[in-house]
């Protein structure tokens, strides 16, 4: 195929991601268990490109993860979005950056039936009226923050203190992206790159000089599913589905794994645990984990960011193996301290931690 | 057609969900929940296409609706753009809406699922907050995260993060107009309603299992420990 021809089909892939002026939305699995990360967004955003960023207090939760275990009907949902998106315009933003992908989807879903059930906007209207007075609009500009970080990757990597290349070998590192499912599997055409060749993950790795590693169970669910998690009952199912992951980057000795989804980024650090607790079994190099780091952790390690303030301690699998791969400075002995030095004695029955 | 099948039809994801299915079989191919559950999306969407009510109020009395996780993997691959995890989806809300939920195993997992995400929408503004994140529930988060826990204030604030603070930042305190307008929102649109529907059917279902099924908040009633924790042996694994 000619090179243009190959252009126009890509082009077909990209979507349009503002400039500036963002209305930034929390995830309730992010902010819980990866509080951080939102931090490191909010430097990279702010300090580092110069833009402008605002976070209402008044925004909620979408009820996404609510809504996929049928604990909230559709009707409540597209309320609770409307809400959020009347907040937005109330503020003098159109610009929608939701830090979850779950949330993304939900959004895209609803502006997708929104625009093919008119009356289902109709009644939105008309119930967020009546429980709140207030009015929407949509978002001019609906992307994932991912999509933000992959918009100005090259100026993240032009202010980069490091490269995702290992310092003793002066190899790349191998990087297994892993795109949350509701990003580009439900809307193909609001994914950079769609769903067969997300880019928003490999093209930021390959910007920071790491080498994408493409696996045979690549864009498998990590196992999620809601109910098939938060019921214990049924985590057969999700701690699978992630193993079956595993297994299959394991040949190929992946030194990281990037997510852009919150609940995805749980799972592939919180099962290897698991794993390990279960059946003794480790997947990454010298009986260690694979560390799993999200993009805005990972354009914040490469930017010099003290890890720590990145909340990279709070991870289950160790991420210091990556941390040492890179060259990167930092303090091992501030890992579990308080934000004041103070000791805070160490997690109790750690394993992937080596003595 | 069926009363039932009519129902389903005036949900808009069944509608978008469903555009004649060819029987190829390639969402059961790339579903995670075939692999580890006796389940097929494409059983589900033939039964449904049959538009017999009596299968139909079979399939909403089952297991096998509650075994897909929505990741929606059938709607990228499906040759004629049909999304099995929509028509599950349809199926579900039927299903509690008929009050068919609690008779099957899978479907009486509604109560924990209401108390433990439901709830904390309406007390937290989200869905999952950090303290209802007890490893009790949640073995799987592991040692560091029990230190999280144990040392909260220092290590959030470490990081960052406004834990029940005021104004932004993460895991900050809502509003309590905020939560009124949330909770405004769910009485208006239905939540509320759809909320009771779970506690009611399941406070019935309890009473015939001789289970507690305790105060709307507990996750330590015998009802819900029950449905949060039991598989009967053999029951639901691909076989």
């Amino acid at each position: 195929m000619k090179k243009e021809g190959k252009k126009k089909i890509w082009s077909e892939y990209q979507k349009e991601i503002a400039d500036d002026k963002f209305y930034f939305v929390r995830s309730c699995i992010r902010q819980t268990f990866f509080p951080g990360s939102d931090t490191a967004y909010l430097k990279i955003l702010r300090d580092v490109l110069g833009k402008d960023v605002y976070e209402d207090p008044n925004h909620t939760t979408c009820t996404g993860i609510a809504y996929h275990t049928e604990v909230v009907p559709f009707s409540t949902i597209q309320t609770v979005v409307a809400r959020n998106f009347a907040l937005m315009r109330e503020n003098g933003y159109e610009n929608y950056t939701p830090s979850c992908v779950t949330s993304f989807g939900i959004y895209s879903e609803i502006l997708d039936t929104w625009h093919h059930f008119p009356e289902e906007k109709q009644r939105t209207r008309d119930y967020l009226r009546k429980a709140t007075g207030r009015e929407f609009e949509e978002p001019a500009n609906l992307v994932h923050t991912s999509d933000v970080i992959y918009k100005f990757r090259n100026e993240i990597a032009a202010k980069a203190k490091y490269r995702l290349v290992n310092k003793e070998t002066g190899e790349p590192l191998k990087v297994v992206d892993h795109i949350g499912c509701h990003y580009s599997k439900m809307f193909p055409s609001k994914g950079v790159g769609g769903a067969e060749y997300p880019q928003v993950l490999a093209g930021l790795v390959e910007t920071f000089g790491g080498e994408v590693i493409d696996y045979p169970e690549r864009r498998h669910c990590c196992g999620f599913g809601f109910r098939q998690y938060f019921v214990q009952a049924n985590r057969g199912y999700s701690i699978s589905a992630s193993k079956k992951k595993f297994a299959s980057m394991e040949p190929y000795k992946p030194d990281l794994i990037i997510t852009n989804c919150p609940g995805c980024n749980y799972f592939m650090d919180r099962w290897q645990y698991a794993l390990e607790e279960m059946e003794g079994k480790t997947y990454g190099a010298n009986g260690e984990g694979i560390p799993v780091l999200s993009y805005e952790e990972v354009a914040g390690i490469v930017l010099g960011f003290d890890p720590w303030k990145m909340g990279l301690q709070m991870h289950q699998t160790d991420i210091e193996p990556l941390l040492k791969k890179i060259g990167v400075e930092y303090n091992p002995d501030d890992k579990y301290k308080g934000p004041n030095g103070e000791d805070l004695g160490l997690p109790k029955g750690l394993k992937f931690i080596k003595d | 057609m069926g009363a039932l099948f009519d129902k389903l039809n005036n949900d808009v994801r069944f509608v978008e969900g469903i555009n004649g299915c060819i029987n190829c079989g390639t969402c059961t191919a790339i579903c995670p929940a075939a692999e580890v559950y006796d389940y097929e999306p494409r059983s589900i969407v033939n039964m449904v296409q049959t538009r017999d009510d009596s299968i139909i109020e079979g399939l909403l009395k089952s297991d096998t609706i509650w075994y897909c996780g929505e990741c929606m993997s059938c709607k990228t691959r499906c040759p004629r753009n049909n999304a099995p995890g929509l028509v599950v989806q349809a199926l579900r809300g039927l299903s509690i809406e008929k009050g068919y939920f609690i008779e099957s195993e899978k479907g009486r997992q509604q109560l924990s699922l209401k108390r433990m995400l439901g709830n904390s929408i309406l007390e937290t503004g989200y869905c999952v907050h950090f303290d209802h994140t007890e490893l009790s529930m949640f073995p799987e988060l592991g040692p560091v995260w029990q230190w999280v826990r144990d040392n909260r204030e220092k290590v959030l604030a470490k990081v960052g993060a406004n834990y029940k603070g005021d104004g932004p930042g993460a895991m900050r305190n809502i509003a309590k107009e905020n939560l009124d307008e949330l909770e405004k929102i769910f009485e208006v649109t239905g939540g509320i309603d759809w909320f009771d529907k779970i506690e009611n059917n399941s406070a019935q279902k309890a009473e015939e299992m001789n289970l507690d099924i305790g105060e709307k908040t507990s996750k330590s009633s015998t009802y819900f420990r029950h449905v949060y924790t039991y598989n009967t042996p053999n029951k639901h694994n691909r076989k």
